[in-house]
């Protein structure tokens, strides 16, 4: 009784580099279980970032279909995509993106914004979400004044804040040292399995896709299974 | 609106740049109050002018006294409804630097002759009742009815060479033309008769109401004739001539000061342009996140042109201000010299309307730009 949270079908993305054609992605199928833990490998320039970005409805297909929790992404307008990527899924980057400006409680508190909460239900948001992540000591330093592993707590309180089903991260620990990388797989790792995140992780460190339930390989925009080591 | 922090935050992202660029709205906005108020007063003495009203000077200066015994003559010329007198007494309260106006008039006919001037009726009688009786315009020097006030007049000794008049104020005159000036004191002309060392038998100038019907120019003319020859030759015009010629010899001031506006605000667009473009350039980042987590791309463009108007609202706001505030001071330190100086409330929304235009226009194509950005190149790049 797996329930099936994301669907590619035949999707297909090529870009237009002046007069050339670059395909990315090519009639790529690809199934995705709610409370998943996919960790997705591959060399430079494999595409990771542009299935990633399809899954989140950031960029569109050329091609083929993307369905998540039941609702066809490159059939909504732009307007809606922004309407659901507020509520239905979570972005981690590899270098945080967190706006310098804001303290960290109101870099968390950013997508509820968009929703009607009071700005004391924003705040009790945020504070729960920043708990969750160990930061709650930090709630009002600027990014500037934190760690990069900090920062990049921050950015998962972020991203779970208005608690999507889907989590999405590229190299989440690309930018950090291996302890620090550590503790971040972990507080993902508790995320998947204690608070039922569906995470599609892309990472080039093989200790990293160690955390997830399973491995895919991608290789000029083509996926392959492997056992997990 | 619940963007304002942000919006906030981000207008203050380099705060040295954000303050002189408020620093040069605040300025020009400051300009623009300055010269609003002074082209204001050069307009004011055209606009207050009554075309019913007569202003007859010696031909060959308004410094020139006409003799007293002119009134009898110019009352009874036809055509003329009213007539009445008023001289320039140049005093000052204390020091040389309270200077403002002070006319010796005739109580009761000045006030018939000027019906935009408002007393209260009891005020008015025991002035004129009062041989060494005043009135003024409201917030003199502070001055309350029953102050014994002590004026100094540089042209006009008294009999015994004293030239410190004592006056005692009888009352307060309000104007309900909001562009005139009450910033000056009227008082009897009876004490200043009989109590002036020389000058005696003669008034600075008349004024005269035209009888309804009959044709200020020719009255004018008439006037000016009956008078041809005479020691004292006179000049009749009207008020809104009067105000006119003199507003002439300051050229076209309301085109000088639009052109000087125009290339204020045309120099203000393109500092505050720079500032939202610079500012959205080095943010190309940050605005994809706001895209990535929800943010619509309207709400993106409305984000940076609200920051762009915040910025020139702040600034202007403040340069309106001190405009303000100047023209307060200027209007009570030198009411006398440039009666009518004054901030209309067309200009102050003349300012807010270009407060909001010159907002959406520095802002409108950094935030175009940010509206229509790509997440996904610019993330790529980030
Ligand atoms: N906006 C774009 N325009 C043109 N080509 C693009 C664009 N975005 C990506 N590409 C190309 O698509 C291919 C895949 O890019 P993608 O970013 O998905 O790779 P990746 O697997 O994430 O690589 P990396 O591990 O370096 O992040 C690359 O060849 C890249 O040059
Ligand atoms: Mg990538």
């Amino acid at each position: 009784m797996t329930e099936i949270l994301a669907k590619l079908e035949h999707v297909s993305r090529v870009y237009q580099k002046g007069r050339e054609k670059v395909d990315v992605l090519h009639e790529l199928d690809l199934e995705i279980e709610k409370g998943d833990f996919l960790a997705l490998m591959g060399p430079s320039g494999s595409g990771k970032t542009t299935l990633l970005n399809l899954l989140g409805g950031l960029d569109r297909p050329t091609g083929g279909t993307v369905t998540v929790g039941g609702q066809e992404l490159s059939a909504m307008s732009n307007s809606q995509l922004s309407g659901w990527r507020s509520t239905h899924v979570g972005f981690i980057f590899q270098f945080y993106n967190l706006l310098p400006v804001l303290t960290a409680q109101k870099n968390v508190e950013l997508p509820l914004l968009l929703t009607n909460m009071s700005g004391k239900e924003r705040s009790r948001r945020a504070g729960i979400a920043l708990e969750i992540v160990g930061l709650a000591d930090r709630a009002n330093h600027k990014p500037r004044e934190l760690s990069g592993g900090q920062e990049q707590r921050v950015a998962i309180a972020r991203a779970i804040v208005s608690d999507p089903e889907l989590l999405l991260c590229d190299e989440p620990t690309g930018d950090l040292d291996r302890q620090t990388a550590d503790e971040i797989l972990k507080l993902l790792q508790t995320l998947n399995r204690e608070h039922g995140k569906t995470i599609i992780m892309v990472t080039h460190d093989a200790q990293a896709a160690e955390y997830a339930q399973r491995t895919l390989h991608m290789d000029k925009g083509k996926l392959e299974a492997r056992a997990a080591a | 609106m619940k963007y304002l922090g942000l919006v906030w935050r981000n207008a203050w992202r380099k705060k040295a740049r954000t303050s002189l660029t408020m620093l040069s709205v605040m300025v020009a906005f400051l300009l623009f109050a300055l010269l609003n108020a002074i082209a204001f007063a050069f307009r004011s003495g055209q606009d207050v002018a009554d075309a019913e009203r007569l202003v007859v000077i010696h031909k060959i200066s308004l410094i020139n006294p006409l003799p007293i015994s002119y009134e009898a003559r110019i009352a009874a010329t036809p055509g003329v409804a009213e007539v009445t007198h008023a001289s320039w007494f140049g005093g000052y309260y204390q020091e040389p630097r309270n200077q403002f106006a002070q006319f010796p008039v005739d109580a009761r006919a000045y006030f018939e002759m000027y019906p935009e001037l408002d007393i209260e009726p009891g005020q008015l009688e025991s002035w004129a009742d009062n041989r060494i009786g005043a009135v003024v315009g409201p917030e003199q020097f502070g001055w309350t009815i029953g102050d014994r006030i002590p004026i100094l007049s540089t042209i006009w000794p008294q009999t015994d060479g004293e030239r410190t008049w004592e006056f005692e104020l009888a009352g307060i005159f309000s104007t309900s033309d909001q562009r005139g000036s009450t910033a000056y004191m009227l008082f009897n002309y009876d004490y200043f008769e009989e109590a002036r060392a020389f000058g005696k038998g003669t008034v600075g100038w008349y004024i005269l109401r035209v009888a309804p019907g009959a044709n200020p120019v020719e009255v004018a003319q008439a006037i000016d004739e009956q008078f041809a020859n005479s020691p004292n030759e006179t000049e009749t015009s009207t008020e809104a001539a009067f105000a006119a010629s003199f507003a002439k010899q300051f050229g076209n001031i309301a085109l000088i000061v639009q052109l000087i506006l125009g290339a204020v605000f045309f120099t203000l667009l393109l500092v505050a342009g720079n500032t939202m473009s610079q500012s959205v350039r080095e943010r190309i980042p940050e605005l994809a996140v706001l895209k990535t987590v929800g943010f619509s791309d309207g709400s993106v463009l409305g984000i940076v042109l609200s920051e762009s108007i915040l910025i020139i609202a702040l600034g202007g706001l403040l340069g309106l201000g001190l405009g303000w505030l100047a023209v307060q001071g200027a209007a009570s330190s030198m009411g006398a010299m440039l009666p009518g100086i004054y901030l209309s409330g067309p200009a102050i929304l003349t300012a807010i309307a270009i407060i909001i235009g010159a907002g959406i226009l520095a802002g409108i194509f950094p935030a175009l730009k940010a509206m229509r950005l790509s997440i996904v190149d610019a993330l790529a790049r980030g």
